[in-house]
């Protein structure tokens, strides 16, 4: 840990203040509540002193200097003018010349009203102009990407977009080219500023140069409505604003949470918003007729169906329902699932993950576990978990900040190449089903794994740890952090993806928990249980929460199948997915910005969202829903509201006392609170086993894994990221092209555990030979079995 | 007549820059010498000479030298960008003398700790890069460089890089930044490359005329080199006259001399009997001299206290034909152009001035454009004093103010005739 840097006194202003030593100017003076206008200074990047906007005075031993206050630390006893002529004169110039060669078309700039450029003129900008000369041109906006546009004339070419690219997001795909008065930002011939983060330089530009066009002349930004929320597209739970106009939701902005996202989004959080305006959400509830179709019905009438149908199926004895879901929720909904799960239904048959996540006892229990912000002072990362950049991309940056910035040790072990890579100081790679080998051999450290062995002795460590494909066993992410667990000073951080899985197991949301990380002494069935249960008739019904079996379940074909034989199923969701398309009753449930609530993010982070849009139709909140469900079947799960539940969550489940709404609405708590929170604690303590699977030794084996951008329901609803889906191929190595007699671009057909698939081949020597990577939810279904068989299509 | 560095290529002007001839002449046992030395003993040598810097800026050698900090590896960089108008003098040094800056190279590197040193090009110098690079390979073949430099066990490298054609990457950080490959900016200084420059190690950047003094000073020592020329003005300087004289030309000379000796005796006087009306008296950046300056005294430290500079040594002469609104016009166009457009007010404040003063040399001006000049000069180089004030992060765009500010001291009156008769009056 390092010592607190030493505080030094200065003056500004003749106001004197205190700060650590190294602190720049520009930072500092706020302690004496002093203002620098600025552009290109940002306080998450580097400085770079460019648009000169940020003056100031110094005194010093030749008199007084003037000097860019981004660029210069404060030191003891420097006095500081920011309010001489002379200042106010070379601010004066600087903002004069940037608007020289403004085009000032600000009525139709998506930045005019919120705009830096425009407040510092109005603020102290000259009354008109003396220019009387040509203005530059260039051809108004062109494309860089499919989502951004840059307009070249509105440029004051502070590089904080390239800056961001090749300094935050490490794809350097903008840079400048020519210069002097000729300088432009641009992308690279034949490539597209194709960036996972693109939209963070469209909210940092502090002019309307880069503009995204899932809000390009939407709004004006006096007429939207905010509120403060956080991101429910992964389980980083990046802080959002969420911005809408007549109850359209037109953006979602990055909030700065120090701890977690620090500003920053992936595009797929930032564009995902427009699922919630999608004309296929459901806005009424659907029953089956005598016909076997779904068709519209009255809430009484779905309700009243709903009820008798579980009902019935309750009757048949203990334990004949089960519930899925939960992990896309809300921890109030969450918690009133496991309620009416456990006590209306009689069941402990509860999961809400799909086979393709870790064990709960781990997410919830695991000690030690890291922070995201532990990165901040770990001397080594070991990531051995899916590819950061395609399934936590805000924990990607925060990574690759620790292994650039912060200059860490970075470990990546994975099938293939991958985001971190270029930043990291070793990479591994195994075929799945050889993990375990892996893992003995980076255990023993000796030979050709001597150096990254005495990287990782190096603490503290913070190992990130999950599956990285569908064919990594979760025993093995159990050993490997067994193993993480006992490096030097060592915090793990396990990780899957599902925006609230790590809510839902705290809420209890799975067979072998009680709310609060509590553990349950008598565990029901888990997802593939349940489902084998509705397959054979062990179990008569089934209620789903925001859950799609058919779609995400690691053997998506069996779920279907398991669906069809489900006595009786109901299912809450937004959108009529193929398992709701199965249900004999779907209730329209409201979403995200549609409810208020909280979400703990993967490092156990509670955070609130907030409500700020009506939502479809006569869609109603979850827990509302099954209150009456539950109330119809003779019972109550105690939701009168979303606040009470989490009155009740925070009086009763163990880990989140003293988690309150209030708490996490103002002050330090809106940063949110890691549970347990001060008043909490956890009574399940989960150090996790080496009890890894034994190797599996195949000819070929099948690596899948998640890319950022796929056909899952929630991408597709939004017309921006549905279109950035690639389309699905086989990865092959080129030994193995060679060993089968194919080449790149040819078609291959690809027989798995749970399909098979015709699919184009695309060379990849990063795999390890004997391994073939197919991209998840792009549209091969070839199921979770590590078997793969390939053959030439001719 | 003091020769420290032409007297090779005067006397042997067809093979001076071959290894024969620099051995046969002396070359390469100052060399000698050196290893011998305590690289400490050679820095306080070149301390004791009072080597002022010749790329522009007079910065004694031997102080610079003690600041390079400890941290390894350590470079050298010698800066032979030369781009600005009117100076011709490296050019010379690398084209006809090139084992000369070669033995100054090994000499300072060996001083300075340094194993790996560069010689950055002007682009536009493929003949002087080629013998600078064939001596180095002559030097490489005679084993003064390499792992170990005449036989001493000390190794030394050397990198020729050629630009790629920018004047801003004359000024030594964004030279470094162009050697690393990056966009040719000036970097903010602090840290200054002797403590963070070539890959964030200690480096030095000296001038190709700096470096090519060096065997000279160790084979006579420092105090004989002191000796030469007037206080704060040692050895020989290097001029390149040019513009309306008699005889341009690059000119060793001892300084001390008045500026009518340098345009009159030197220079054989202006062209075609004309009078003369104006002169750049250190490069294209500096505040111009007129006939009130003729009897002050050509040293570094009378030019500065004469509120101008030596600069690089260029000198560029104007007699009485010569607009001197067009030629404040070339010089910001100069600028304008070579900008390398990070700061707001260079490349704005260059762009606007050349684009006040084409409309003023067109006729077009109005009797508001000087003072609007003046003033968008003033937001460049605040207070318009010398030395300059900048809000820039480099001297180029203040360098744009100078021909403005000379335009108002001295030629108002030709603005004017300008703005009211709809163009040049000597036209
Ligand atoms: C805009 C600008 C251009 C420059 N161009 C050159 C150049 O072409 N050659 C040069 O030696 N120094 C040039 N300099 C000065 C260098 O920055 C640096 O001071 C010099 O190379 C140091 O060498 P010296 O100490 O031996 O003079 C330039 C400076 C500026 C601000
Ligand atoms: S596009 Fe925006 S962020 Fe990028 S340099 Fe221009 S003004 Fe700055
Ligand atoms: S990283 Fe996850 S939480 Fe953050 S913006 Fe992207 S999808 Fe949302
Ligand atoms: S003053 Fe001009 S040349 Fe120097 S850094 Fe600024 S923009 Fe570049
Ligand atoms: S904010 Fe300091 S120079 Fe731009």
């Amino acid at each position: 840990m390092p010592s607190q840097p030493d505080l030094v006194t200065f003056t500004v202003d003749g106001k004197e203040a205190q700060v650590p030593a190294g602190t720049l100017l520009i930072e500092a003076v706020k302690a004496a509540g002093v203002h620098i206008p600025h552009f290109c200074y940002h306080p998450r990047m580097k400085p770079v002193g460019m648009c000169r906007m940020c003056l100031v005075q110094v005194e010093g031993p030749r008199g007084m200097m003037l000097g860019t206050s981004c660029t210069m630390p404060v030191t003891e006893g420097m006095v500081v003018h920011t309010d001489t002529d002379t200042v106010a004169k070379a601010q004066e110039g600087v903002l004069e010349f940037l608007l020289l060669n403004h085009p000032l078309d600000c009525p139709v700039c998506d930045r005019g009203g919120e705009c830096p450029l425009q407040d510092q003129t109005m603020a102290a900008g000259p009354g008109e102009s003396r220019f009387v000369e040509e203005k530059r041109h260039y051809p108004k906006p062109i494309p860089i990407s499919d989502l951004v546009l840059l307009d070249r004339e509105r440029c004051i070419l502070c590089a904080r977009c390239t800056r961001f690219s090749d300094e935050i997001s490490g794809d350097p795909l903008i840079e400048f080219k020519d210069r002097g008065n000729a300088t432009q930002v641009n992308t690279f011939p034949d490539e597209p500023f194709a960036s996972y983060f693109s939209g963070n330089t469209v909210q940092i530009c502090p002019v309307g140069a880069l503009t995204a066009t899932p809000y390009r002349f939407r709004a004006r930004p006096w007429d939207l409505e905010a509120v403060e929320s956080t991101c429910p597209h992964c389980s980083v739970g990046c802080r959002i604003s969420v911005q809408a106009s007549r109850n359209e939701a037109l953006r979602f902005l990055g909030v700065d949470n120090g701890p977690v996202n620090q500003g920053w989004l992936c595009d797929k959080g930032r564009f995902g918003f427009e699922f919630l305006n999608s004309g296929d959400r459901l806005d009424t509830p659907l029953v089956r007729d005598e016909d076997g179709d779904l068709v519209e019905a009255s809430w009484a009438e779905a309700l009243d169906r709903a009820a008798a149908g579980l009902s019935a199926a309750a009757a048949e004895g203990p334990g004949r329902l089960a519930g899925l879901g939960g992990a896309r929720s809300t921890n109030e909904e969450a918690y009133a699932f496991g309620r009416f799960v456990r006590e209306t239904l009689g069941s402990n048959h509860l999961d809400a993950q799909l086979g393709d996540g870790l064990d709960p006892r781990v997410l919830a229990g695991i000690t030690p576990r890291a922070a995201i912000d532990d990165l901040e002072r770990a001397r080594t990362v070991l990531v051995w978990a899916p590819d950061l950049k395609e399934e936590l991309p805000v924990l990607y940056l925060r990574v690759r900040r620790a292994a650039t910035e912060l200059g860490a040790n970075l470990v990546v072990v994975h099938p293939r190449a991958t985001g971190l890579d270029p930043v990291a100081t070793h990479t591994l790679r195994y075929r799945p089903g050889a993990g375990t080998e892996m893992l003995r051999r980076l255990a023993d450290g000796s030979g050709d794994l001597a150096a990254v062995r005495a990287a990782l002795d190096e603490g503290p460590v913070v190992a990130i740890i999950g599956r990285p494909g569908l064919g990594d066993d979760p025993r093995l992410a159990e050993a490997v952090m067994a193993f993480a667990a006992g490096l030097p000073d060592a915090a793990v951080l396990p990780v899957t993806r599902r925006s609230n899985v790590y809510g839902a197991a705290d809420m209890g949301l799975a067979p072998t928990l009680l709310p609060g990380r509590v553990a349950n002494d008598a565990p029901g069935r888990d997802a593939a249980g349940i489902l084998e249960g509705l397959a054979s008739g062990d179990l008569g019904g089934l209620v789903l929460l925001g859950s799609d079996p058919a779609t995400d379940y690691v053997e998506p074909q069996q779920a279907a199948a398991a669906l069809d034989a489900a006595g009786f199923t109901v299912a809450i969701d937004l959108f009529l997915t193929p398992s709701a398309a199965k249900a004999d009753v779907v209730l329209p449930a409201l979403g995200f910005a549609e409810t208020e609530g909280t979400v703990t993010n993967l490092e156990g982070r509670v955070q609130k969202v907030n409500r700020l849009l009506p939502g479809p139709g006569s869609a109603r909140p979850a827990h509302e829903i099954l209150e009456d469900l539950a109330r119809r079947m003779g019972g109550s799960i105690g939701a009168a509201s979303a606040e009470a539940l989490a009155a009740e969550i925070a009086g009763t489940a163990p880990a989140y006392a003293g988690i309150t709404w209030e708490a996490l609405s103002w002050g330090a708590g809106r940063e949110g609170i890691v549970a347990p929170g001060p008043e909490g604690s956890q009574p399940l303590a989960v150090a996790p086993e080496d009890h890894a699977p034994p190797p599996a030794a195949r000819d070929l084996v099948l690596h899948q894994a998640r890319v950022l951008y796929d056909r899952g329901t929630l991408t597709q609803a939004g017309p921006s990221l549905a279109k950035l889906a690639k389309e699905p191929a086989a990865y092959v190595h080129p030994e193995d092209a060679t060993r089968f007699g194919i080449k790149a671009g040819a078609a291959v057909r690809l027989t798995g555990s749970g399909g098979s698939a015709e699919l184009p081949v695309v060379l990849d020597p990063s795999l390890v030979a004997g391994t073939v990577y197919v991209p998840l939810h792009l549209g091969a279904a070839l199921g979770a079995g590590l078997e793969i068989s390939m053959e030439a299509v001719t | 007549m003091t020769r420290i560095l032409l007297s090779r290529m005067e006397a042997h002007p067809s093979d001076s820059h071959t290894l024969a001839r620099y051995e046969a002449t002396g070359g390469y046992a100052p060399l000698r010498k050196a290893l011998g030395m305590a690289p400490e003993d050679i820095v306080a040598e070149v301390k004791a000479a009072n080597l002022r810097g010749r790329g522009g800026a007079s910065f004694p050698c031997g102080v610079k030298w003690g600041f390079l900090a400890p941290a390894e590896p350590r470079y050298l960089v010698i800066n032979a960008d030369e781009s600005e108008p009117g100076t011709f003098k490296d050019r010379q040094l690398l084209e006809r003398d090139p084992h000369q800056l070669l033995e100054g190279i090994i000499i300072s590197s060996f001083a300075l700790g340094v194993h790996h040193a560069f010689v950055y090009v002007r682009g536009e110098y493929p003949r002087p890069a080629r013998r600078i690079q064939a001596a180095i390979d002559e030097a490489y073949a005679a084993g003064y460089l390499g792992a170990d430099v005449a036989g001493s066990g000390y190794s030394l490298d050397v990198t020729v890089h050629l630009g790629g054609g920018a004047y801003i990457c004359g000024e030594e950080t964004a030279l470094l930044n162009s050697l690393e490959g990056r966009r040719g900016e000036p970097r903010i200084k602090p840290p200054f490359p002797a403590v963070e420059g070539l890959y964030a190690k200690p480096t030095i950047v000296n001038n190709v005329e700096t470096i090519s003094n060096i065997p000279w000073i160790v084979e006579h020592g420092g105090a004989a080199y002191d000796a030469i020329g007037p206080e704060g003005s040692r050895g020989t300087k290097l001029f390149s006259l040019s513009g309306h004289v008699r005889k341009p030309g690059n000119y060793e000379l001892v300084m001390g001399m008045s500026w009518r000796e340098m345009i009159y005796d030197i220079g054989g006087g202006i062209r075609d009997g004309n009078a003369l009306k104006a002169w750049i008296p250190g490069g294209a950046s500096a505040p111009w001299f007129v006939e009130e300056h003729l009897d002050t005294p050509v040293t570094i430290d009378d030019i500065a206290s004469n509120l101008s500079m030596i600069g690089s040594g260029a000198i560029v002469v104007m007699d009485e034909t010569t607009c001197m609104v067009k030629a404040a016009l070339r010089v910001v166009r100069f600028f304008s152009h070579e900008s390398c457009g990070q700061c707001t007010p260079c490349r704005e404040g260059t762009t606007w001035l050349q684009q006040v003063l084409t409309r003023l040399e067109a006729g077009d001006g109005r009797d508001i454009d000087l003072d609007l000049l003046l003033d968008i000069s003033d937001n460049i180089s605040p207070g318009l004093a010398w030395p300059p004030g900048m809000t820039t992060i480099c001297p180029l765009g203040p360098s744009a103010v100078s021909p403005i500010t000379s335009l108002a001291k001295y030629f108002k009156d030709e603005v004017v005739a300008h703005v009211h008769e709809g163009g040049c009056p000597l036209a």
